[in-house]
């Protein structure tokens, strides 16, 4: 806590805005990034990747380590919701990591609270631009000019599909159910041979992501355009949640599925559709499970699918090493040329080449996947924004799911209680 | 209490001076030596309690996120705000203490009965009787992350094994258990008896040992069955350990947050979100540490209240 106030302290006096921060100009150290020449160093490199994804990292990590011998990595690892607790904690102490991965819709939050530098010179004498990456997710890791992310990957939404169980309820096992009318028909298919064929999420945060991918299928956005109001709660935001309900009236999933809940009856042939992340591919392929993946089914009438993406960050660490720093951008760097490897955990790589290359194009289930990259959408990038979800939205499309409340009186409430929040946070990080 | 009172009062008469340490006459440094010999301990207490307890306090007076350049004093605001209607804390504050209420409601009475029965049968003698002193305890040692995920999965609605063996035996087999009232709440306070009876049954068989076998003799004698024994002696004998027994479990069951964090995770809506986890949610997640440390003073305060009532109901009822 001591170290808290001591930053605090610190930075009272440098007017708040990233140019001020000496800490900033502190970062355009030594370095191109495409070598490094420095003395030999230890970086750390924090993440959340405490899945199927992890050992993933860590080979890529232990290959650079023995291929790079000047650059010493060791990787730390822990849960996404603690993770956003702690490097912020560890930033203020002085004891964070010299390189780190944060989703792309956290960035604003950490760059607002100084947990994280601006990487614009990291991209400058990195040569990244827009151009060799996906657009959307290049722009997404912009905070009030500044980049804050050098985007890894993309991680989509998508329909996993169980083979087995669509085999037994007289489905074609290829076809997948891309629109409304083959998905709704598969599962009256399904429902017809005894099978529940949509497990419907109701513990958060999967069940908001469905409801967010239907809300834009249905064309409806969750934040006006400055982000001071919710307007979840408009008839696109009703259509798709009460979709989601009538899934479940009709019998198409139990009542109260539980967390993960509809992950295990998939893997124990239960349930034949999964609408999910990307990264349940590995999960499933190590249940043995035999199935397949597609980009989301239409359901609205637009094309649209939730998704986020992992970025590299330099946490804001005073008095660091400039050839730690140097270290670290050649370290992201290398990591980013190689990001079709980090595409087998289970993901998209943000990188073009990488998409482009023969290892990436050989994994089928990713590929099937990064075809939705035309229509993600990610989180508007404003700081605080988690909290709102996770205090306005998640309970609203929880207690709907659990029949506790009807779709439009939830979703208007959680509307009023979230332009609450989004008032709060204005005036927290003055925007 | 009584223990002590017996030694002073045999003590003093042999004894010429009050502070007469040791037949020594007091310096300097002997005033000093208990203030020493309780140093390691006041420096730690100071520091982690003490401290934090000022600092806590100055930190509701503030919008406080330890990472803004900027911790605007906002006086009171934050704690007018959880007594004013319509405030963005206002609902979920009042809802998440309704739920730590209820929580205590429903498992404190549980919690000091059912370890009462369990010790009652552990003192009797019979053969496997330190088995299953073991048994019982053993929950306790568990930490609580392990006993929610395991508690989360066997309690599951659609996949679990509770569930499942209910449904063997020709009972309901979807309860919701973790996402619908009632079931939520048995859950978690099924849960919450299973792991932690161990701890309040061991205190109560130490004090069941603790009472003297010549009353049980002379209640016998003077004809009192079972049930008169128990309510004339063991009763009046446990006093002490009741009451120890009651404000910890009150105030162990009012810190509630492990156990609906993991089981049910606030659901259904955040019914089942309890003070602490709306607390840590506001502090530890939204970075407002202002607000959520003025909740937590107004949780401690709540608590005090019922610990001291609690202390001055038993003192009542003592004289």
């Amino acid at each position: 806590m001591s170290a808290g106030v001591g930053a605090g302290f610190v930075l009272a006096g440098c007017g708040g805005g990233p140019e001020d921060n000496p800490a900033v100009q502190q970062q355009a150290g030594a370095g191109s990034g495409k070598e490094y020449n420095g003395p030999k160093v230890k970086l750390s490199f924090w993440n959340g990747f405490t899945g199927g994804d992890g050992p993933f990292m860590r080979k890529m990590v232990e290959q650079f380590s023995s291929q790079e011998k000047n650059i010493d990595v060791t990787m730390n690892t822990v849960e996404w919701p603690e993770y956003y607790q702690k490097v912020p904690a560890a930033v203020s102490s002085g004891k964070g990591p010299d390189v780190a991965i944060m989703h792309i819709d956290t960035l604003p939050t950490n760059a607002a609270r100084q947990v994280i530098l601006p990487v614009d010179d990291v991209a400058n004498a990195l040569n990244l631009k827009k151009s060799d990456f996906f657009p959307v997710v290049w722009d997404a890791g912009i905070y009030e000019g500044h980049r804050y992310g050098i985007p890894l990957d993309v991680h989509p939404f998508g329909l996993f599909y169980n083979k087995d169980v669509m085999e037994k309820g007289g489905l074609d096992p290829d076809k997948p159910p891309q629109d409304k009318d083959e998905f709704m028909g598969a599962l009256e298919q399904l429902k017809g041979k005894g099978i529940q064929g949509f497990w419907v999420p109701t513990v958060p945060t999967g069940p908001t992501w469905i409801f967010m991918t239907l809300l834009w299928q249905y064309g409806g956005e969750l934040y006006n355009e400055d982000v001071t109001e919710a307007i979840w709660n408009s008839d696109a935001g009703v259509d798709a949640l009460t979709w989601m309900v009538d899934v479940i009236k009709q019998g198409y999933s139990p009542k109260n599925v539980g967390e993960e809940a509809e992950l295990i009856a998939f893997q124990n042939n239960k349930n034949a559709f999964v609408w999910s992340g990307i990264w349940n591919i590995l999960p499933f392929r190590d249940a043995g499970v035999n199935y397949g993946a597609a980009p989301s089914p239409q359901i609205g009438s637009e094309k649209a699918t939730w998704a986020n993406s992992h970025n590299f960050v330099i946490p804001n660490k005073r008095g660091q090493d400039p050839h730690k720093i140097a270290a670290a951008k050649f370290f992201i760097s290398w990591i980013s040329h190689n990001s079709a490897e980090w595409a087998k955990a289970g993901q998209v790589p943000a990188r073009d080449s990488a998409r482009e290359s023969s290892t990436f194009q050989n994994l089928e289930l990713q590929n099937n996947l990064a075809q939705e990259l035309p229509y993600v959408h990610f989180p508007p990038s404003v700081p605080g924004i988690g909290d709102v979800q996770t205090q306005a939205l998640d309970p609203a499309v929880n207690e709907v799911l659990l029949f506790e409340k009807e779709s439009k009186a939830a979703l208007d409430e959680s509307a009023s209680q979230a332009d609450q929040l989004l008032k709060e946070n204005r005036q927290k990080y003055q925007a | 209490m009584a223990n002590q009172n017996v030694e002073r009062t045999e003590a003093q008469p042999s004894s010429r001076k009050r502070f007469d340490v040791g037949g020594r006459k007091p310096t300097d440094s002997n005033l000093l030596t208990p203030y020493l010999f309780m140093a390691p301990y006041l420096v730690l207490f100071g520091i982690f309690i003490v401290f934090p307890i000022f600092y806590g306090l100055w930190i509701s007076l503030h919008n406080w996120d330890y990472l803004l350049p900027g911790k605007p004093w906002v006086g009171l605001q934050n704690y007018v705000d959880l007594f004013t209607p319509g405030s963005v804390t206002f609902e979920p504050f009042w809802k998440s203490m309704e739920a730590t209420g209820k929580f205590t409601l429903y498992s404190v009475p549980l919690l000091v009965v059912i370890p009462l029965l369990v010790a009652l049968i552990l003192n009797q003698r019979f053969l496997g009787r330190n088995f299953f002193r073991t048994m019982y305890f053993a929950p306790y040692v568990l930490g609580v992350a392990v006993i929610g995920i395991l508690w989360r999965y066997l309690l599951d609605t659609n996949v679990g094994l509770v569930n499942y063996y209910l449904g063997q035996l020709g009972l309901p087999d979807d309860i919701p258990w973790t996402n619908e009232l009632p079931w939520a709440w048995i859950a978690l306070v099924g849960s919450t008896v299973w792991w932690t009876l161990g701890f309040n049954a061991v205190i109560y068989l130490a004090g069941l040992q603790d009472i003297d076998p010549a009353l049980y003799d002379a209640a016998k004698v003077d004809g009192a069955n079972r049930w008169r024994r128990f309510l004339h002696v063991t009763l009046p004998g446990l006093r002490p350990i009741l009451l120890f027994v009651i404000t910890v479990t009150i105030l162990a069951s009012a810190n509630v947050f492990g156990q609906a964090y993991l089981i049910t995770e606030g659901a259904p809506g955040d019914e089942t979100q309890t003070a602490i986890m709306y607390v840590a949610q506001e502090g530890l997640r939204n970075f407002k540490m202002g607000s959520a440390a003025a909740m937590s003073y107004v949780l401690a305060l709540f608590l005090a209240v019922i610990s001291i009532a609690n202390f001055a109901l038993f003192r009542y009822r003592e004289d």
